[in-house]
């Protein structure tokens, strides 16, 4: 789980950490401000499955395909991307386009998130 | 999806290319190997004999304490200071896992944010459930795998809370206690089991205004057990700031005075016989404890109804699956 740029707003990151850890799964929390580099780097030496990033700064449009691409760099692109906060629905296509997964917008329940996981990963138990 | 298959291709790769991949220092190859430790794979065996010949060279530091003291903070600036003299470090960080869910949020990454990019610090989290051999023998296979791969200090974090996770930073060449002002209570409680093993103490937080205090109360207890066995040696007390970094220069030369202590009087031959010792039957116990939770299971299912009826004793029972070729 992680938080990306300059955002602060941290509780949806939190919460939905929180969720997933009650599902049964381990949850690595990068902390704020963290750059796509260090998030992908965190990935790799973790070997995760997943990465979720939460952004409300509305900077997603950049920062998110920029992980993606960071990933295939590494040869890891078969790490699923996925993501929530403040994402504008006309976004949401364009970041589906760009090899994230699935958006989750506010309000979401929290379970939705955890039966997404459950189905594209199918090592998350 | 295509990236599925690769992923399943990946757990299949062989032992010897992946500990292959491990020595030759590649990021990848390592975090792999580490997976394949906490899922207990059936490769490990291979992968671990393999690995085992290229580690015992690395410096090893259990860092042990209450929840919050700064226990991470202090390892980031530890890290720093090694990163100085050119060391490779790799690190363990143990956080409790829900006893419930088995599900965990390893948070401790948050505090080593600033080495994330440095690619001579390999970091690895681990959830404290549910791993074959217990929990000491994970996280130091885990931190073998890491000096196999090159890694020079190999630092250990664990919540002193539950056995199992003392026993993590035990396993290390030196035993670093972290405490914070204010303690008094928690050392009390400690004293028990954690006192014992730590070869250095660390009171952090030094900011706040009852840290030399709390370094006196820590010191009085210590004098006790000195006083009770005037051979063991005091082990040192350092004050620390996990924010700011002050006095983890004087931690890290109390650290390498110990272990100087211990190479000097054979204590380090000793001391690392016995934990891998410890090591071979606490995974050979692991193993018997799987292999009888699979015989009961193969038992017909009237063992455990005749137990809960009465008819047949627990000890009986645990005889007949023991006694199974
Ligand atoms: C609380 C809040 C704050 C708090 C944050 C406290 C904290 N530590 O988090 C404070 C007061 C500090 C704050 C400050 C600011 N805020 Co503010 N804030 C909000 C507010 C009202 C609610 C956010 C929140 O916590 N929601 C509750 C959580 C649980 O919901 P959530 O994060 O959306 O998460 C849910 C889903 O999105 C999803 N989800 C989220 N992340 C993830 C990740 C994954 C992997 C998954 C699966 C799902 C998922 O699941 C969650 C559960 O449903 C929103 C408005 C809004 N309605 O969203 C504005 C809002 C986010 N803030 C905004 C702004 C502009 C700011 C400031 C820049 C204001 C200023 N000028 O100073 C600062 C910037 C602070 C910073 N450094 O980033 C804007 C952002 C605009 C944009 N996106 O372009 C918003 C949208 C308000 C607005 N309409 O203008 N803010
Ligand atoms: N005032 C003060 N705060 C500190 C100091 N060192 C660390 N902290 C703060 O203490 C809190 C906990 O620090 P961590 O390093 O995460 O502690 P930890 O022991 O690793 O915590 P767990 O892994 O959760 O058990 C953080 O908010 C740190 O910023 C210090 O010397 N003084
Ligand atoms: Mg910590």
């Amino acid at each position: 789980m992680a938080k990306v740029g300059l955002d602060g707003h941290d509780r949806g990151a939190k919460i939905i950490a929180r969720a997933l850890r009650d599902a049964g799964m381990e949850v690595i929390y990068t902390g704020l401000h963290q750059t796509p580099e260090q998030v992908v780097e965190a990935t790799i030496q973790e070997d995760a499955d997943a990465i979720g990033v939460s952004i409300l700064s509305g900077a997603h449009m950049t920062l998110l395909p920029r992980i993606v691409d960071l990933l295939k760099e590494n040869d890891a692109e078969d790490v699923l991307v996925f993501c929530g906060g403040t994402i504008p629905k006309e976004d949401i296509p364009k970041l589906k386009e760009a090899g994230v997964g699935e958006v989750f917008t506010p309000g979401t329940p929290t379970k939705k998130a955890v039966e997404y996981l459950r189905r594209a990963v199918p090592s998350a138990s | 999806m295509a990236s599925k298959g690769k992923r399943e291709g990946r757990e299949k790769e062989s032992a010897s290319a992946l500990a292959e991949g491990v020595v030759a220092g590649d990021k990848r190859s390592l975090a792999r190997a580490i997976s394949k430790i906490e899922r207990g794979d059936e490769n490990l065996p291979a992968l671990f004999s393999e690995l085992y010949p290229r580690t015992g060279e690395a410096i090893t530091i259990g860092f042990t304490g209450p929840p919050g003291v700064g226990k991470s903070s202090i390892i980031a600036k530890l890290i720093r200071l090694y990163r100085d003299e050119d060391k490779k470090v790799g690190v363990v960080s143990v956080d409790p896992s829900s006893p419930f869910t088995k599900g965990a949020i390893l948070g401790d990454r948050i505090r080593l944010a600033d080495h994330f990019l440095d690619k001579d610090v390999f970091i690895r989290s681990m959830g404290s459930r549910g791993h074959l051999g217990g929990l000491a023998a994970a996280s130091r296979l885990a931190g073998m795998t890491m000096e196999a791969a090159g890694f020079d200090v190999i630092l250990y974090e664990t919540v002193g809370v539950g056995q199992g996770e003392v026993e993590v930073a035990s396993a290390a060449d030196t035993v670093v206690l972290c405490l914070q002002p204010g303690a008094g209570d928690a050392v009390q409680a400690l004293k028990a089991g954690v006192m014992e093993v730590a070869d250095v103490f660390c009171i952090n937080k030094a900011d706040h205004p009852q840290a030399r205090g709390t370094a006196a109360e820590v010191r009085s207890i210590l004098e006790i057990g000195h006083e009770l066995d005037p051979d063991a040696p005091v082990p040192p007390i350092v004050l620390t700031r996990g924010d700011t970094g002050e006095g983890v220069a004087e931690l890290e030369k109390a650290i390498e005075a110990h272990r100087g202590h211990l190479i000097e009087t054979g204590g380090m031959e000793r001391r690392r016989r016995a934990s891998l010792r410890d090591f071979v039957i606490s995974w050979a116990t692991g193993r018997l404890e799987k292999e009888m939770e699979e015989r009961l299971r193969g038992e017909d299912a009237d063992v455990m109804e005749r137990v809960y009826e009465r008819r047949l004793d627990p000890i009986a029972a645990s005889g007949k699956i023991l006694r199974q070729a």
